[in-house]
């Protein structure tokens, strides 16, 4: 037989006359169940449930609450000017790596010199620490990216110890300066921290970005042609001689790093040789804030020519994430927990500032023409 | 009297359920990866290369579409209702559509590298351009809202109609071959 309810132009009404309406009422509640047991779940994977959880969102915010919002610059390393050049490997890389970057031969570099905090027109000052971001183009179109900074070790272990100095170091409106008990409170729940400080203090700051080394601190994971993986750190040591910063007081020019920068890459192209740092395994991968143990093999990879600088009105540089996890083929993430946390962060404030109108750089055109 | 097909041809089935499992994990991937640091750089690993799947997959079931024409709808559902059900198909084959291509077109125009996997990544379609990465990225958005919303709507109404109308509308669809005497006799309609 045809129940009625089929030819009920909309159904509902004629089935519960049918049924009753506990069992309706039931049924309508098991929809709603179900509806409601999807929509949470939904909420639970976007972190609605967890409002007080660390999130690239709240961490971008950190940095804009310490720094303010400087619409359309990055919300850390903000003042910069973007270099050009080229890579010129050696060959020896691919022993440990098959990525392409590795084979003998030529790749096209864009890179980013900058000052780390979140103020664009930020005084140079030596012990600001510098930033290197760099962009290696293969020749099988595949990308590099790599973000270095001039510190051995980082002083934080994990995304939640760096967002709680981040906030300790919001200056205190008063005294201009972070509360000096926040940031003590946090060194004491924070050993790994002191311990990195002490390796950072006990390395002479160099003179200028030409002569300083630059660290991507966190290790990666190399796979070769044969499958091997092995453990690996690399950075970027200067062929510039080392010329410790002067303990005279910091130049007047609130440029003074960049404007050397400038006057010296236009006068010879700078360059730097990229160490690999091959790691045991049991070496940890995972902790950012310490080395790895003296004598592990260094190798040579080739040489990094930065032969041309630009304001980031002009740079390609400028809209580029230098996010540390763009890797080829060959290079894979560790276990550092940083990393992941590095490229959703730096992909969060990327999307903010990308969608801002841009404002002028400290370094103008204007700036890179004195420079001749 | 000839029996017709009451349910979708077995090739839409597999399809219909395949890219449901998918689309579902790739919203949830969606909302969670924006929210997470740790997971963030596995999460986006898989976000990339699924997205690109069910770009491929929308397109062979647009073509099994024309091809295996959906069955009939029941004598249950009204005018009202056909329109809906037609309309929200219709939405969500444009946003298995559209979702991958924006996703695709806000990272060429960002310039991040869209590895698939290993050394396999995709060609930029669009120029490098931050504006148009940032109105893409917020398209993608509510489009991928939309696409929830959506969703909830279908999975509403299959339930309105298998627990309340229980029409057997569900059927249909179901991964199994249900008998064509069984078939006939749930959706004998009359016109």
């Amino acid at each position: 037989m045809v129940p009625n309810t089929r030819r009920a132009g909309f159904a509902g009404v004629e089935v519960e006359r049918k049924m009753g309406n506990a069992s309706t009422l039931a049924r309508f509640a098991l929809i709603g169940v179900a509806l409601a047991a999807v929509a949470g779940a939904f909420a639970y994977f976007g972190g609605w449930l967890t409002p007080k959880a660390l999130t690239p969102a709240r961490l971008t915010d950190a940095f804009e609450r310490v720094d303010g919002v400087h619409a359309g610059f990055r919300r850390n390393h903000a003042k910069g000017v973007g270099v050009s050049g080229f890579f010129e490997s050696n060959g020896n890389g691919m022993r440990f790596s098959k990525a392409a970057v590795f084979r003998a031969g030529r790749v096209p570099v864009i890179g980013r010199f900058s000052l780390s905090g979140g103020q664009p027109y930020v005084a140079d000052a030596p012990d600001e620490v510098r930033g290197l971001g760099l962009q290696f183009s293969l020749p099988d179109g595949e990308i590099w990216r790599t973000a270095m900074i001039n510190l051995p070790v980082f002083p934080f272990r994990t995304p939640q110890a760096f967002y709680e100095r981040l906030v300790a170091s919001k200056p205190d409106p008063k005294t201009g300066k972070p509360d000096p008990a926040a940031m003590k409170a946090f060194v004491e729940r924070h050993p790994e921290t002191a311990q990195a400080m002490s390796v950072i203090k006990g390395q002479p700051v160099s003179s200028g970005f030409d002569n300083s080394t630059f660290h991507a601190l966190n290790a990666f994971r190399f796979s070769n042609a044969a499958g091997d993986s092995t453990p690996v750190r690399w950075l970027l040591t200067p062929m510039q001689p080392f010329e410790a910063a002067s303990a005279a007081p910091v130049p007047r020019d609130k440029n003074y790093l960049f404007d050397a920068l400038i006057a010296q890459i236009q006068r010879q192209p700078l360059r730097w040789r990229l160490i690999l740092i091959i790691g045991q395994p049991s070496d940890p991968t995972h902790d950012a804030t310490i080395v790895w143990p003296a004598g592990r093999e260094r190798v040579d990879a080739g040489v990094v020519t930065l032969d041309r600088v630009e304001s980031e009105a002009t740079s390609a540089a400028t809209d580029i994430n230098f996010d540390p996890l763009a890797l080829p083929a060959g290079i894979a993430p560790s276990d550092d927990p940083l990393l992941s946390a590095r490229s959703a962060v730096y992909s969060q404030s990327f999307t903010r500032r990308e969608g801002e109108a841009k404002q002028p750089s400290a370094i103008t055109p204007a700036d890179l023409r004195r420079g001749n | 009297m000839s029996i017709q097909p009451r349910q979708f041809a077995a090739f839409s089935r597999v399809l219909h359920w395949t890219m449901a499992a998918m689309v579902l994990t790739m919203l949830c991937i969606g909302v969670a990866m924006v929210a997470s640091l740790g997971d963030y750089h596995v999460l986006v690993s898989i976000h990339r290369p699924l997205g690109i799947a069910i770009l491929i997959l929308v397109v062979v079931r647009f073509v099994n579409r024309l091809l295996n024409p959906p069955p009939p709808f029941p004598a249950t559902m009204s005018g009202a209702e056909r329109l809906a059900a037609t309309g929200s198909e219709l939405a969500m084959y444009g946003l298995m559509l559209v979702l991958p291509l924006v996703g695709w077109g806000m990272l060429s125009a960002a310039r991040y590298p869209i590895v698939l996997l290993g050394a396999v990544h995709l060609p930029f379609i669009l120029p490098h351009n931050p504006t148009l990465y940032a109105v893409l990225r917020k398209a993608h958005t509510i489009l991928a809202y939309l696409f929830f919303l959506t969703f909830m709507g279908h999975f509403g109404a299959i339930l309105f109609h298998t627990l309340i109308v229980r029409d057997g509308l569900l059927m249909r669809m179901a991964p199994w071959n249900i008998g064509r005497q069984a078939a006939s006799a749930r959706y004998d309609e009359r016109r």
